[in-house]
């Protein structure tokens, strides 16, 4: 399999929750609490998305492939898309621009604060994903890049701090991610099993 | 670039009653009353037309409650519901509430009072007249609706059970049966939901007994079949498919406070000025508005402090929240 031939696939998919969230503002077909329903869209696929997006690594290592990691950078800035969308919605439709309630919001409220950070930490990286980055910060761009994993902690506690009682899903999220965690502090002990075949 | 200014008076200009029309209803009001001719045959023009599958409740009465709140949608009112018991989803209850079974349906009340019982759904809807009440509904989770109940006040059937002076405050339950209310497998919250009411809430006339919603009975979603309404207190107060009513000298333990105590009060009266930890309280969500919309003002007691701030007097609010 190549990247090349995935790619516009992907990107197609990658698309179509946008497609119908705008489907569904135009023709009013989101339910009796359409704001409601287009935040926790947005917010589910940027989480979605940036777990498939932190998938990329351990499925190389383990399919000896480099297709999957010629993907990575589209998935990571399609979650920062999605990401971005949540916070604009939230920002403009939901909060109306009222600066003063949005900064308390970000101040005051914890599940707000690490959502928000989670957004700016994605904002660094999907700036700094360009081949003119890569290039000019050399051996820091990974370092830097290492901060997905606090947007993806950050991202996951946002969820789990603003259910009232069901915590069902977001810790399914919070599963996903400490399994995606773990393989990588696992294979940092033992480099060796990384690359397991070259077929 | 035109910039629409927003007035700070909440009432929106369609959600009010021209004069002419409230004039015209409070006559007709006062001549039915005068003459005492059947209220229904000659409202019938007042009240809502019905809507859903449901059975028609019978004898409709119309109040003026509510004159002038602009309806939402039947689809809006049983398509969005918080009751856990059917799943945590918005949408579950109406998805899955089917396995509910209303009839029989018995209310058992007891606890502080000379005369203990039962009383089923069938003698309720015969024998106690049906008003219709259109209410202001506002979740804690800051969404509202403006409903047209079908009920009467609660105080009405406490009084047949003549609460005895030891009777301080109420208690209410929810039916528990895993069966019926598949949600209640999960230990999602502390089984049977369970509410309560300072015995002067209780018997204010404004709290309420739903057995309908837009003329038909309740659809099980909505708590068939029968519901507290308390309209000046956040929704998850106004406790659903209600199987146990007690009078009681102690402060009954109540869900959702129990579950977070730092987050739901006893009390849980709507009030714009005491935010919940993780959002603000000051504004809400209308069900039915469209997706830019601009929110409204949550308004004191929910819109009802003229009927209900006596009840409060000298309480800190921030304190009894």
């Amino acid at each position: 399999m190549r990247a090349s031939q995935i790619k516009p696939i992907l990107f197609t998919l990658c698309l179509l929750p946008f497609a119908s969230l705008t489907f569904g503002i135009i023709q009013n077909d989101l339910g009796p609490n359409p704001v409601e329903a287009a935040l926790h869209a947005t917010g589910e696929w940027s989480l979605r998305l940036l777990l498939i997006t932190l998938t990329m690594t351990p499925l190389r290592r383990m399919l000896g492939q480099p297709w999957p990691i010629q993907l990575r950078r589209m998935l990571g800035l399609f979650t920062f898309f999605y990401a971005s969308l949540h916070f604009t919605i939230w920002l403009w439709v939901d909060q109306a621009f009222s600066w003063a309630n949005i900064i308390n919001d970000i101040t005051e409220r914890p599940y707000i604060t690490v959502g928000f950070m989670a957004w700016l930490l994605l904002l660094v990286l999907a700036g700094t994903s360009n081949h003119y980055s890569i290039k000019r910060l050399g051996k820091s761009w990974k370092s830097l890049h290492r901060a997905v994993y606090v947007a993806a902690i950050f991202g996951v506690l946002h969820f789990i701090w603003l259910v009232k009682a069901d915590w069902l899903e977001p810790l399914i999220y919070a599963l996903i991610l400490t399994i995606l965690l773990a393989v990588r502090l696992f294979f940092r002990k033992k480099p060796q099993s990384w690359s397991i075949k070259h077929a | 670039m035109l910039i629409r200014r927003r007035p700070s008076h909440p009432i929106q200009p369609s959600a009010i009653t021209q004069p002419e029309t409230f004039a015209q209803r409070r006559q007709l009001l006062k001549a039915a009353m005068a003459t005492g001719i059947g209220l229904s045959t000659n409202l019938a023009h007042a009240l809502v037309k019905p809507q859903g599958d449901g059975t028609l409740i019978p004898n409709r009465i119309d109040t003026p409650h509510g004159d002038g709140l602009t309806l939402t949608a039947y689809e809006n009112i049983t398509r969005y519901n918080n009751f856990y018991e059917f799943g945590t989803g918005k949408r579950d209850p109406f998805r899955y509430a089917h396995t509910l079974q209303t009839r029989p349906w018995v209310v058992k009340v007891d606890g502080e009072c000379e005369a203990p019982g039962e009383i089923g759904i069938e003698d309720i809807l015969r024998h106690i007249p049906q008003e219709e009440r259109i209410y202001r509904f506002r979740c804690v989770e800051a969404w509202a609706m403006n409903v047209p109940w079908n009920g009467f006040s609660l105080m009405t059937l406490l009084k047949r059970f003549k609460p005895t002076s030891k009777a301080k405050y109420v208690a209410f339950e929810t039916l528990f049966d895993p069966e019926q209310m598949p949600g209640q497998k999960r230990s999602v919250l502390d089984w049977p939901y369970r509410e309560g009411l300072r015995m002067d809430e209780a018997m204010h006339p404004l709290t309420m007994l739903a057995t309908g919603v837009y003329g038909t009975e309740l659809p099980n979603q909505n708590g068939a079949p029968l519901r507290l309404v308390v309209p000046w207190k956040y929704g998850f107060k106004s406790i659903k498919s209600i199987v146990h009513i007690r009078f009681t000298d102690k402060m009954p333990g109540t869900t959702w406070q129990q579950m977070a105590p730092d987050e739901y009060g006893f009390y849980a009266n709507v009030n714009p000025q005491v935010d919940h930890p993780r959002w603000s309280q000051q504004q809400h969500r209308m069900l039915g508005d469209s997706f830019f919309a601009r929110k409204q003002d949550t308004l004191m007691f929910n819109g009802y402090a003229e009927a209900v701030a006596d009840l409060y007097r000298g309480m800190d609010l921030h304190q009894f929240y």
